[in-house]
């Protein structure tokens, strides 16, 4: 619940204060979205489960953040960039699907 | 996520407390990670939706797109340089062709002052043969205009009538008729050259003044500086003839 409020009150934040992306995260930001959200439908996939851990849910959330950004940053630095970033965002959205497919069995039993 | 039980004993309160503030923490951690999160999706939509798309791109893609560009550059001054160029081509002989053309068009005026297809105007003599007694004939007449073409007459205008290389001097039904057109002494004649020579020629000696002044006639010349011959005449088109390749 407070997560879903904090959701909805960040995308207001960014609705009224207009924020333009700096320069030096614009490769990484797209990256790190996708990978915090992977990481939320994560959380919201254990929760349904019944073993949610707040522990696991920031440490995965922030650790998956930081990984998608390294390999993006990697990525540029061994000429590779957009081709790693289509991999990361290939698997990322794997598991999204996957999680996504769980939370929907939990609420609609189907 | 049970709620904690209210009835717990002093240590478990204390172990229950420690556990609120724990969780309060972690959920204000998971708060602020999430807000993060939505701040960070509307920026980047917003950021992705502007209209400048060259900022999102990545620095090879961006070389690829200069390269192309530089190419696509290249392609069209190459394009400008040929179209000058052919431009110039173009202009330079429509250059040539306008001094073709305002040549022939000179050449067509000065034929048709010679074939008498146009009015002409310049310096000649203004010629008047009277015949009281009827006795001057087309012979006569024609001579008239033989000698002042002899004499390098450019333009000549015998009564009403343009003469020229077909005109016909004819006097079979009586009066006298040029190109089939009657006509009564006096005669006028206008003709447009040297108007010293011209009359020079035509008062020659033994030359036409005498034989109109023997016929009872008088031919009178006076030198202008400016005459006008304003009588025209159509060119008929060539049945037979037709102009051959050189």
């Amino acid at each position: 619940m407070i997560a879903a409020f904090a959701l909805i009150a960040g995308v207001v934040a960014g609705l009224i204060f207009r924020p333009t992306v700096p320069n030096w995260l614009e490769p990484y930001l797209p990256i790190a979205v996708v990978a915090a959200l992977d990481a939320v439908f994560g959380g919201l996939r254990a929760r349904l489960d019944g073993v949610f851990d707040a522990k696991v849910f920031v440490i995965s959330f922030v650790s998956n953040v930081l990984v998608a950004a390294l390999i993006v940053y990697l990525g540029d630095k061994l000429g590779v960039g957009s081709q790693l970033s289509t991999a990361v965002v290939v698997v990322l959205g794997i598991r999204i699907f996957g999680n996504a497919a769980a939370i929907r069995r939990h609420v609609f039993r189907a | 996520m049970t709620a904690p039980p209210d009835t717990a004993g002093p240590a478990d309160h204390h172990k229950q407390r420690h556990r609120r503030s724990v969780r309060v923490s972690a959920g204000a951690v998971i708060a602020i990670l999430t807000a993060v999160l939505g701040f960070a999706i509307v920026t980047q939509v917003r950021a992705n939706s502007r209209s400048d798309n060259l900022s999102n791109l990545r620095e090879d893609d961006l070389i690829g797109i200069l390269d192309n560009q530089d190419a696509r550059a290249d392609r069209l001054r190459q394009q400008i340089a040929d179209l000058q160029a052919t431009l110039r081509r173009l202009q330079d002989s429509g250059d040539r062709n306008a001094a073709a053309q305002q040549q022939a068009e000179q050449e067509a005026e000065a034929l048709s002052v010679l074939l008498g297809t146009a009015p002409a105007t310049g310096p000649g003599v203004v010629v008047t043969i009277t015949d009281p007694q009827g006795k001057l004939g087309a012979e006569d007449l024609l001579d008239v205009v033989e000698e002042l073409r002899g004499a390098g007459a450019e333009a000549i205008q015998f009564g009403s009538a343009r003469v020229s290389t077909t005109t016909a001097f004819t006097d079979a039904n009586g009066p006298v008729a040029v190109d089939g057109v009657d006509q009564s002494a006096p005669y006028h004649v206008i003709a447009i050259g040297d108007a010293k020579t011209l009359d020079t020629a035509l008062n020659i000696p033994g030359g036409v003044a005498s034989v109109v002044r023997s016929d009872g006639g008088q031919l009178t010349v006076s030198e202008r500086a400016s005459v006008t011959v304003s009588a025209t005449r159509s060119i008929p088109a060539p049945k037979y003839a037709t102009p051959s390749p050189h």
